[in-house]
């Protein structure tokens, strides 16, 4: 019933809507990329090299003649492995060690001050440093991009656990005799799930975006591989010549982040208690 | 105007017909069912009702501080000194804020400002509203701070809210509204928050003011004690319809309403009943329990807090030991010692012959079983994700008992709550406040403990559901034997349930005794103190009339 009004409240704007059909057509990009994209996005054809858009090229080619449609299309699959990888990891690690931080007196300072510690790293370098090492792929970024956001997950994790151990539900169940573990699962990650929905979004957002800016530095995915980042990284020599080169990408890429922010902030409105009482 | 010589006495504050009713464009719900009444110079009325009754709306309604939009006034009008309210624009409300009407509020934690000094807030009062210079209004600010009774007004007006009491707050709070001399004086609740010998001091300093200024006071309260300490004429509230407007006298004395006979009645009585229990086999025993807490700054000597000094207490079968005192007494504290909620405790808790663990982790199930508790707020106690059913055979099913069985033995105890057993169905929040504890109860007894830990457990519940709860423990105590430590700010709940009473105070034990004993004929000066503290402590609710002789305490303020 609750969970109910929420999902109607959730789906209750306009601009939501709206974002849920983005994300639905950029998930389906990915999926379908086989059957929606013209031509193998790695082709090389020389003879067609920074075409103008035509019948044969949807939005033209680049300076290795590939087909630049066919390219955004599969550049959506690398974009989505990244956000989902990006969140698995981070949300996984985030909550084992939030939970453990939170619930356990003992271990708190230690994970907490390492947790300080992985902050200070910024993901650019870390990604560089790790493709020199272990070269370029798609499994480093995914890596070097998620490694940074462990932290944050694990503060917010922590802060709910910390409010919610002093709940007399949960003190009820420590004195029926329930199992640290059992009051883990049970009655305090659940209180979670709703602040992670928000905090995911969020996380998905900025990995998508992160590997677009290090795709475009070269210290991200190899370069033949159709990633939006690497595609505006091949384009902006010719940006003058071929503008579409670096539009058509970067627009795609801008409104996949706007309109996941969108629903982060539509799901935060939703689930938050306070706002949805107002209503 | 006041014209000398007239015997009828001023009409202040006129409320006809006042409705409100939920901002809601498809189904908005009345809250405020015609309420009508008057207010008259220098009176105390007070407006009694149980939570949901209309009584704190009816108060926002006067001062124009109804949120725009959850409520809206849809009929009636209120006439403050003959000026209608009702029609006056949002800017002439605001310059009678303060001026001739104002508010003192529930939480005094949270009426001031906690980033501005006490002074500069007093201060601004009288700046919005008169042009005075200000070594003027320094000496308005001084002249207030020393009626309400604060010790060393410079200190005070330079000190900021977290560096005073509570009492002293609700001082401060009291001394904001009444500063431009106001007409009407409306107090929401203002003792609530407050510990019941710093409450006797503030009412006693409202009734003072009162007289001094001539204002005239609504009262908003739910606790008939402090009505009988204060009221001139009573005013009941339910389901937002007046039920009974009179004198105080007419109120407790006669009440002609069944829900005000009602309401009246469930009102605590200092008064013990007479009854010795019987002495059974001793089931927990402390021998000089202390807990201190303590900060251990890195420089500097460490800061300790004795919560328990050297408790002793001995607890039997089928015994009710109703544990006594204001916050910060450790009362809550000897609680969760025992239960195990609280550990780095020293002294011995003995279970029968068993020698209790410190912490609840390091206990065997079978000591956690024997041991149960119920806490103060019913709506936090219960996990709102679980169906009732899954909360209450938690305790069964950790220690192996299977589902089927518990799920019998659940529903059997539901039964002795009063709940049907359809409940295990359903979710923490489908009930009621009074429900919710009912459920809480079950959970605890449906372990067989032997001893059962209520922390205030009847504190947030309106008053006749208080009783319903306590006949209710009262019920269960004869049925299973079970001991019952019976925590509680309130002497007046602790004097009708309990077998032994015990008064604490910064962490000890000053007094222990039967009910008789403690409230008849009190050894210490602090329980004395807050006998004679509990509001309406004179007056005999359960017959509604005035305790003829009063051994042991002296009449309260009149």
């Amino acid at each position: 019933m609750a969970s109910q009004s929420k999902l109607h409240l959730f789906l209750s704007s306009w601009s939501t809507r709206l974002a849920l059909a983005m994300i639905v057509i950029v998930v389906l990009m990915a999926f379908l990329a086989p059957w929606l994209a013209s031509q193998d996005p790695m082709f090389l054809d020389p003879s067609v090299r920074l075409k103008k858009p035509s019948a044969a090229h949807i939005l033209g080619t680049d300076a290795y003649g590939r087909d630049l449609y066919s390219r955004i299309i599969y550049g959506s699959r690398v974009s989505l492995m990244v956000g989902t990888g990006v969140l698995a990891i981070s949300v996984f690690f985030g909550v084992i060690l939030g939970a453990l931080a939170g619930y356990f007196r003992a271990l708190d300072s230690v994970i907490m001050r390492i947790m300080d510690g992985i902050m200070a790293i910024p993901a650019v370098l870390l990604a560089i440093a790790l493709v020199s090492v272990s070269g370029a792929s798609l499994t480093t970024v995914i890596v070097a991009i998620a490694v940074p956001e462990i932290p944050r997950v694990t503060r917010l994790v922590r802060s709910i656990m910390l409010s919610v151990r002093s709940e007399p539900y949960v003190e009820a169940a420590v004195t029926l005799g329930t199992s640290p573990l059992k009051i883990l699962l049970r009655h305090m990650l659940p209180n979670t799930v709703a602040p992670l929905i928000v905090q995911g979004t969020y996380i998905f957002a900025a990995a998508v975006l992160i590997e677009a800016i290090l795709s475009f530095l070269g210290a991200g995915i190899p370069p033949e591989v159709p990633s939006w980042g690497n595609i505006i990284a091949d384009g902006r020599s010719y940006f003058q010549l071929l503008p579409g080169l670096v539009l058509y990408p970067g627009i795609v890429l801008s409104l996949t982040i706007l309109t996941i922010n969108m629903l982060g902030d539509a799901a935060r409105d939703a689930l938050d208690p306070k706002l949805a009482a107002r209503n | 105007m006041t014209h000398p010589g007239n015997e009828r006495p001023e009409t202040v504050l006129s409320v006809r017909d006042l409705c409100v009713e939920t901002v809601s464009r498809s189904d908005p719900r009345p809250i405020l069912k015609s309420v009508s009444f008057d207010v008259y110079a220098a009176e105390t009325l007070c407006i009694v009702g149980e939570s949901g009754s209309g009584k704190s709306v009816t108060a926002f309604s006067v001062m124009g501080l109804l949120p725009p939009d959850a409520l809206r006034r849809s009929g009636g009008r209120i006439l403050l000194n003959g000026r209608d309210l009702s029609t006056a624009r949002p800017g002439e409300i605001l310059a009678l804020r303060a001026t001739t009407m104002s508010m003192v509020f529930q939480e005094p934690m949270t009426a001031l400002n906690p980033v501005r000094r006490i002074g500069e807030q007093l201060d601004e009062v009288i700046r919005i509203h008169r042009s005075l210079p200000a070594a003027q209004r320094r000496e308005m600010v001084m002249k207030m701070l020393t009626e309400v009774d604060l010790p060393d007004p410079p200190r005070i007006y330079r000190s900021y809210p977290h560096e005073l009491s509570g009492g002293q707050r609700q001082r401060i709070v009291i001394a904001m509204a009444l500063i431009l001399e106001p007409k009407l004086l409306i107090a929401d609740e203002p003792t609530t928050a407050l510990d019941v010998t710093t409450q006797k001091q503030i009412l006693h300093l409202m009734k003072e003011l009162q007289r001094v200024h001539g204002t005239s006071v609504i009262f908003i309260t739910h606790d008939f004690g402090v009505v009988a300490e204060i009221a001139d004429r009573i005013l009941v509230m339910r389901h937002g319809v007046t039920i009974e407007n009179g004198t105080r006298d007419q109120i407790l004395a006669a009440p002609a309403d069944p829900y005000t006979r009602e309401l009246v009645a469930s009102v605590p009585g200092i008064h013990p009943p007479a009854p010795l229990p019987p002495k059974h086999d001793r089931v927990l025993s402390l021998r000089n329990v202390s807990k201190t807490y303590g900060t251990r700054p890195l420089f500097g000597r460490p800061r300790l807090v004795h919560a328990l000094s050297d408790v002793n207490l001995d607890v039997h079968r089928d015994e009710i030991v109703g544990i006594v005192g204001e916050s910060g007494s450790g009362k809550s504290t000897l609680a969760r010692c025992v239960i195990g909620l609280v550990e780095g405790w020293t002294g011995e808790i003995r279970l029968g012959d068993h020698l209790l663990e410190d912490a609840s982790r390091n206990r065997s199930y079978d000591i956690k079983q024997r041991l149960q508790i119920v806490f103060q707020d019913p709506y936090r106690s219960l996990n709102p994700r679980r169906r009732i059913g899954a909360s209450l055979m938690e305790g069964l099913t950790n220690f192996g008992m299977a589902e089927s069985q518990a799920r019998r033995k659940v529903a059997e105890v539901l039964e002795i709550v009063g709940l049907d057993s359809s409940v295990m169905q359903r979710y923490p929040h489908q009930f009621s406040g009074g429900q919710r504890q009912r459920l809480c109860l079950a959970r605890a007894i449906v372990m067989e403990p032997e001893i059962l830990i209520a922390d205030e457990a009847v504190s947030a519940l309106d008053v006749t559901v208080q009783g319903q709860v306590l006949d209710l423990l009262a019920d269960i105590k004869r049925r299973t034997g079970v001991a019952i430590l019976f925590i509680t700010h309130d002497l007046r709940v602790a004097a009708q349930i309990s077998d032994t009473i015990i008064v604490m105070q910064h962490g000890r034990i000053v007094e222990k005794g039967t009910p008789q004993q403690v409230i008849r004929s009190p050894r210490e000066d602090y329980t004395r103190e807050l006998i004679q503290s509990a509001p309406g402590a004179h007056w005999d609710f359960r017959n509604f009339r005035p305790f003829v002789a009063e051994p042991g305490a002296e009449p309260a303020v009149s």
